[in-house]
């Protein structure tokens, strides 16, 4: 019994002496609080709507009142035909739209039915649903005023999620968890090949050595990036081959915009444990910096959409943000490098800076 | 087992997979004696000491520590000896007065005693003014001739020293080997691996282990006389020569 | 003659530890220089300042001529040096890891077949063996064959020889006298008194401060008084007896014997032999006899450290 309570007071005191690991499990539970509660918000705000209205009457314009009016939509464009729609959806300019049928006014005064489609892009998670049932509320409200007036009024909505006719989840979730997993892996990779050099004590040998940290750093993150060049096919493969989830635009691009998340990951990687000696707080260190921004920020699971302001823009640093856009535009919608040559830059522009910071911060001595 | 006698190993032997640790060893340490394990790092010294302390079921032979079998009452064993290696020691981030309580504690002594003996042992090592700072903060020296004060707590038959000097100044050594002197002096028999062989020249009786076998065994005499050596040193290149040959490179 | 290594008033913190303390020395070109010292005497930082590894605090230091500090891109290619630990990849062979270190310092094996022969050919046998799986000396060995394929200016060697066996040992001094015979400047730093005697010239070093420095011959023979070493059947109660002695300077376990050095620093060996003896004997102690020995360089750095402390019991 003595044995047992001079152990317990041994590990409080160990516990309470290590001020850092202490702060980290204290506050930790609350930092994720915050962020999850906020990233984790299921009701749709801005969404960007597009409507087709091939003859505006007092109908349509009413409901595109009511539409405009409500906080749930921006109208980004108001057309007469449906056109211009497929450019707009693969660009991400609109993310619904609705398309009233000619007449529509007239239609109804005769009693016949007057149709409206309501068109959602469901590359987003959990969201073209959703959206769609936003309008579908608008107009029914719209309806059951009439109604009081009115018998036999009758809008016939048409639901169309476009990209994903089947609305299989995995196809959304897929592209989004490649690069979750992705960005992992790579950072991780490249964070532990640097510090295990400094912790086995090679690194000492080598600094003294006409070695320059550029060439160091390039000599570890490129067989790396050969192998997560290996790692990228291989999940697509999976993807297509295990969860079907289609391939509609180029292989060749997505193996590219891969290869170049991949880099812009093992930069991180480098860049983290450039400044620690430590194993441990570099694997620490590459997980936190890329699993949990990756998994709430990213898209991912959660709509940047839905996020706080600020969140929404603390999301625009994390690289997975970008991917998951990419993958899911090549691979659901087929979208190509002329419309994704911004995402793309992106990524180019974070792995230039994340290698040069990498080299600015990489220590030429011990200390 | 013998009166008198502290430690028995006949044929003892430890195998890991294909690899033969400890080869067929057999000795007799006597109460009261300083005992030397010398050897090269890797030739089985932590590996047999690992078996004598209880941590370890020997592969076969047969040792007796204390009186206590070392197959069958390991735990009688272990409560019947103090140790203590130079990897680890005393917890750095507890201070000295902390450690000398949970060691006292957990060999189950009385908390009058562990009082009384930690005031003795701080008198007598000169710490009583330094009771209270963590074990990190205090010297390389003052570390082993507390850990060794601490494995002495519970007052043992019997206390087993894993390299326990290495890379202190030359007087701090010294004043470590006169605690064990003392120890020995009041009758606690030593066991002490080292492998500075000029260490083997304070022990009663040495041996000298060779890839896993007891190459030589003796007191420092007459070891230097059979090897015709004038230092430990040379006793253990001419013992280890026809071994290993001139560059050898097996570990 | 060029100095190789010029050192002034080096000043090294690491937090509120002072690791080196205002060192000042020179080592000339084409030496052997050890410095001698225990765990925490700072013989591996100061060797980490002169590889230009770390910046000093306050002082300076010149390795062949060049800055430590500024010059650290033009020097680093001419130092060969041997960190404290393994500093080689386990993972790879013997082979694989002195070619990487041949290529990182843009040459090769086969060009620097000469300069590495010595060493190399007891390698061989092992070349295609992970490091890793080598026993403690043949990995010293490898280490210092990669610090020396390039043909550096200079060896820095921290403690090469801490932790190997003693035919190793022996086997590894012998290689450095080789390599200095052809000229290169050799420092070396060891916890080993008995190697300081292979060194041309040597600094004793305890906890960041310098004890002395100069050649291995010319401080023991500064040791200020008569050394003897003393022998009795009961080594432990014949040092509790000379504690007790009222002309006890030092006195020490050094082996079978005790070493002892008296206060009276006027006195010759001879009659202080007699005294011994017969207070020994009267102590009822057997076998004693007591002879004077020349000092060695640990009984010079025991007596650096302060011989006051010694004659207090532990």
């Amino acid at each position: 019994m003595k044995a047992l309570r001079g152990l317990l007071a041994k590990e409080f005191r160990h516990i309470l002496r290590d001020r850092r690991t202490l702060a980290v499990v204290v506050l930790m539970p609350v930092v994720q609080v915050i962020l999850f509660g906020f990233a984790i918000r299921t009701d749709v705000k801005d969404i960007r709507l597009a409507i087709v209205d091939p003859s505006p009457d007092h109908v349509t314009l009413e409901i595109r009142h009511r539409l405009e009016a409500s906080e749930a939509f921006t109208t980004v464009a108001v057309l007469r035909t449906t056109d211009p729609l497929d450019g707009l959806f693969q660009r991400g300019a609109a993310q619904e739209a609705i398309v009233f049928e000619p007449e529509f006014a007239t239609r109804l005064d005769r009693g016949m039915p007057a149709r409206v489609q309501i068109i959602a892009d469901a590359t987003e998670p959990n969201t073209g649903s959703t959206r769609q049932n936003y309008a579908l509320s608008v107009i029914r409200t719209y309806e059951r005023g009439l109604g009081a007036g009115a018998p036999g009024v009758h809008i016939v909505p048409a639901l169309r999620l476009r990209f994903d006719p089947t609305a299989e989840s995995s196809h959304l979730f897929v592209p989004g968890l490649m690069a979750f997993v992705l960005t992992i892996i790579s950072a991780l990779m490249t964070a532990i090949s640097l510090t295990r050099e400094k912790e086995t004590g090679t690194m000492e040998a080598l600094l003294v050595s006409p070695l320059r940290p550029a060439q160091i750093i390039v000599g570890k993150v490129l067989p790396y990036l050969a192998i997560g060049f290996v790692s990228v096919l291989l999940v697509i493969v999976e993807a297509r081959v295990v969860f079907d989830v289609p391939l509609r635009g180029s292989l060749t691009l997505l193996l590219f915009e891969g290869t170049l998340f991949i880099l812009v990951s093992l930069s991180l990687g480098m860049l983290i444990s450039s400044r620690t000696s430590s194993q441990r707080v570099a694997m620490m260190g590459a997980m936190l910096g890329t699993m949990l921004p990756t998994m709430l920020l990213s898209g991912f699971i959660f709509p940047i959409e839905s996020m706080p302001e600020i969140l929404r823009w603390v999301s625009n640093i994390i690289p997975a943000r970008w991917f998951v856009t990419i993958a899911r535009s090549i691979m659901l919608k087929g979208v190509g490098l002329d419309y994704l040559w911004p995402q793309t830059l992106v990524l180019c522009g974070m792995a230039v800076v994340l290698l040069g910071l990498s080299t600015r911060s990489f220590r030429i001595r011990l200390e | 087992m013998s009166e008198g006698i502290a430690i028995e190993a006949r044929e003892l032997t430890r195998v890991f997979g294909k690899f033969t640790a400890v080869d067929h060893i057999s000795l007799d340490i006597r109460a009261g004696e300083i005992f030397g394990f010398l050897g090269a790092n890797g030739a089985g010294k932590t590996t047999a000491m690992r078996m004598f302390i209880g941590l370890l079921a020997p592969s076969s032979g047969t040792a007796r520590v204390a009186g206590y079998d070392v197959y069958t009452e390991s735990e009688k064993i272990k409560r019947s000896i103090g140790y203590m290696s130079q990897r680890f020691s005393l917890y750095e981030d507890l201070t000295i007065r902390e450690n000398i309580r949970l060691y006292g504690g957990i060999y189950g002594l009385a908390k009058r005693d562990i009082q009384a003996r930690s005031e003795q042992m701080l008198a007598r090592l000169g710490m009583e003014q330094s009771a209270d700072l963590q074990v990190r903060s205090i010297p390389l020296g003052w570390r082993q001739k507390l850990s060794f004060s601490v494995a002495l707590l519970h007052r043992p038959r019997i206390i087993f020293l894993d390299e326990p000097t290495g890379g202190v100044d030359p007087i701090t050594r010294r004043q470590f080997w006169e605690l064990i002197y003392q120890a020995a002096a009041a009758g606690t028999t030593v066991l002490v691996t080292t492998h500075y062989m000029d260490e083997a020249e304070y022990c009663d009786r040495i041996s000298i282990m060779v890839a896993g076998k007891i190459g030589a065994m003796g007191t420092p005499a007459e070891l230097k006389r059979r090897f015709d050596a004038g230092t430990m040193d040379e006793v253990f290149v001419r013992l280890a020569r026809p071994a290993t040959g001139a560059g050898a490179g097996t570990a | 003659m060029t100095d190789a290594v010029v050192v002034e008033g080096l000043i090294k913190r690491f937090g509120d530890t002072v690791a080196v303390r205002d060192v000042s020395l020179t080592v000339r070109s084409g030496e052997l220089f050890g410095f001698i010292g225990p765990d925490g005497a700072g013989k591996t930082t100061l060797f980490r300042v002169l590889a230009t590894l770390l910046l000093p605090d306050a002082g300076s230091a010149r390795v062949l001529g060049q800055d430590v500090v500024k010059d650290l891109w033009a020097l680093r290619p001419r130092l060969g040096y041997m960190p404290g630990r393994f500093s080689l990849y386990p993972d790879l062979s013997v082979e694989e890891n002195l070619r990487f270190f041949a290529s990182v310092f843009g040459t090769s094996i086969e060009r620097e077949y000469g300069q590495i022969e010595p060493i190399y050919v007891q390698l061989e046998p092992f070349k295609g063996r992970r490091a890793g799986a080598l026993s403690g000396g043949m990995k010293q060995k490898l280490a210092l064959c990669c610090a020396l394929v390039h043909r550096p200016d200079i060896l820095l060697l921290d403690e090469p020889t801490t932790g190997v066996d003693a035919v190793s040992r022996r086997e590894f001094w012998e290689l450095l006298a080789r390599f200095k015979q052809g000229g290169l400047t050799i420092i070396v730093s060891t916890p080993y008194m008995d190697e300081a005697t292979r060194c041309d010239r040597i600094a004793l070093m305890q906890q960041g401060r310098l004890l002395a420095v100069d050649t291995p011959e010319r401080i023991t023979g500064s040791f200020d008084r008569p050394l003897l070493a003393v022998r009795s059947d009961q080594r432990y109660q014949a040092l509790l007896a000379l504690r007790e002695y009222p002309y006890t300077h030092t006195i020490y376990p050094f082996g079978e014997v005790l070493h002892y050095t008296d206060q009276r620093t006027d006195l010759a060996a001879e009659p202080i032999q007699q005294e011994l003896t017969a207070f020994l004997t009267g102590r009822g102690l057997g076998g004693v006899s007591a002879e004077r020995i020349p000092a060695t360089i640990e009984d010079s750095f025991m007596a650096y450290l302060g011989g006051a402390e010694a004659a207090r019991p532990a």
